[in-house]
């Protein structure tokens, strides 16, 4: 299955945890591809590893044992050209909302006059211009969130890992971002990885959905999405997409505890 | 519920309280070497402002207090910060410093000035070490408050330790670190004076005992309202440092945290 287009290649990964008890099996057997330019949800209730597996994949915790790619490298460590989104937007309030967007070009040193103009352009994307100079407790949930692609996007990695970003907020402002993440996404064809325990946001967004049920966390089946984009709102109410949602939530009607 | 807030009250209560103050002493016949009237303490702290001895000795002691704050809380910092980042550090000298700690710091007064001398040296270090202490504290606690999110972000960024340290540890210890300022630029006034007591040539403190062992209480009253205004002065310095370097900060909005400490020496 596997080709050089692949951003991210996952094989048999397996995580472990330590703990007084006994060893805890948090992932088991994952395995998938994410191809260059794809949008890819994985979707699960809550406790199904969905988090550790993006910590992985982040660099930040290491694989107990299986194979990690990206763009055919192992991952044993934090990369600098990963983005990553948080559920929440993890802003620093002593920053300015542009200064916050700047971090990785901070971090990783890539010139500020450069990023500073990229900066003002991610921001403008999602409809932030004119707040550049605000501090990040000035703005809404919504808005933070947005602060926060934008510095997922400065240092233009190869892939957006994105953990529940908008599992936070409320459902308006919820669906105006996923129309707005999906806008973006058009524009740029920036490959994401999307963390949701929403069937629905999942199969709104994305290309290909991961289906993983938890203990172990296992991906159980690929669920791919062919409904043609642009996709506006009232795709929900069309049968395609009522399909697709029920095969997904199939997987999970014996254990319950997942939301539409 | 409304607030009442006159300032003009506050001088009128002010001043009705200096009055009662004058009238006891007088109508009781309170001798002056007991309790002196507000007069008598004015008429003291004039003489002493026109002669210009308080203010030699203001100099003296805002010097000391100053550079034991700066010792103190310099080395409190740099050793808070090693605390903070090492847990092997944390283990083997932490001990030492909880022994410390719980030890009565001005009792080692008398040891600084045997060790340092009458002048400067051993009232400096004298208020760094009473200084020390508060500031410890809050640098270890601020530097490890660092949200966990936070780090991973950094961390995803594949940011350096020392980057991780200044661009995110730093900036929410300082929160902390202010507060533990506040407390120490009050303890390091009360060490220099500590020591003043304990033998010195200079300083406000010396003067006090000075005043005291010829029975001038009133020039003892007139120190202690000169040493309460050099005191409050430092404070809101480093308030109004506070308030700008922390504007981010929502708990600015209540009052210092620091307050609730500062009345422990």
């Amino acid at each position: 299955m596997a080709h050089s287009a692949d951003v991210i290649a996952v094989k048999n990964l397996r995580k472990e945890y330590q703990t007084p008890r006994g060893t805890v099996l948090a992932l088991d057997e994952i395995g998938f591809n994410v191809a260059e330019g794809e949008f890819v949800a994985v979707v699960g209730p809550s406790g199904c590893g969905k988090s550790t597996l993006l910590k992985i994949l982040a660099g930040l915790l290491p694989a107990t044992r299986g194979e990690v790619k990206l763009h055919s490298v192992a991952i044993t460590g934090p990369r600098r050209d990963i983005g990553v989104v948080f559920q929440s937007p993890v802003l620093f309030p002593w920053r300015t909302v542009l200064d916050n967007v700047l971090l990785p070009v901070d971090v990783q040193r890539l010139g500020r006059e450069a990023g500073r103009a990229r900066a003002l352009e991610l921001l403008a994307m999602v409809g932030l211009q004119g707040f550049e100079h605000r501090y990040p407790w000035e703005l809404s949930g919504g808005m933070q969130q947005r602060v926060a692609i934008s510095r997922g996007l400065i240092h233009n990695p190869a892939m957006l890992l994105m953990d529940e970003p908008f599992g936070a907020l409320d459902a308006m402002t919820r669906e105006g971002l996923n129309l707005e993440l999906q806008r973006i996404w058009l524009e740029r064809r920036k490959t994401v990885l999307f963390i949701t325990h929403s069937i629905a946001e999942a199969v709104f967004l994305a290309d290909r959905v991961l289906v993983m049920t938890p203990r172990p966390g296992r991906i159980t089946e690929h669920v791919p999405v062919g409904i043609p984009r642009p996709r506006a709102l009232d795709v929900l109410s069309v049968p395609e997409f009522g399909g697709i949602v029920q095969r997904i939530r199939a997987h999970f009607n014996a254990k319950g505890g997942l939301e539409a | 519920m409304s607030q009442l807030r006159n300032p003009a009250l506050r001088v009128v209560l002010l001043a009705a309280s200096l009055a009662l103050w004058e009238a006891a002493v007088r109508l009781l016949r309170i001798p002056s070497f007991i309790l002196p009237a507000p007069s008598q303490v004015g008429a003291a702290l004039y003489r002493g402002a026109v002669s210009g001895i308080y203010l030699q000795h203001f100099w003296i002691t805002l010097g000391e207090t100053l550079l034991g704050f700066a010792l103190g809380s310099l080395v409190a910092f740099v050793i808070g910060a090693a605390l903070a980042a090492s847990r092997s550090v944390e283990y083997f000298f932490y001990p030492y410093i909880v022994m410390f700690q719980s030890m009565p710091k001005v009792a080692l007064a008398p040891l600084v000035v045997v060790w340092f001398g009458l002048g400067l040296t051993s009232k400096v270090v004298s208020a760094a070490l009473i200084a020390f202490f508060p500031l410890l504290v809050n640098t270890v606690v601020g530097l490890r408050s660092a949200d966990e999110d936070r780090v991973d972000l950094m961390r995803s960024l594949a940011a350096s330790e020392v980057q991780i340290f200044r661009m995110l540890r730093l900036p929410s210890a300082l929160p902390f670190i202010m507060a533990g300022l506040e407390v120490a630029m009050v303890f390091s006034l009360v060490g220099a004076i500590v020591a003043e007591f304990v033998g010195a040539e200079a300083g406000l403190g010396m003067l006090i005992q000075s005043r005291n062992f010829s029975m001038d209480v009133a020039g003892e009253f007139a120190i202690l309202f000169i040493l309460a205004a050099m005191g409050l002065a430092l404070n809101s310095v480093l308030v109004s440092v506070r308030r700008r370097v922390l504007f981010w900060d929502p708990s600015q909005k209540a009052e210092s945290n620091a307050a609730s400490i500062k009345g422990g020496l």
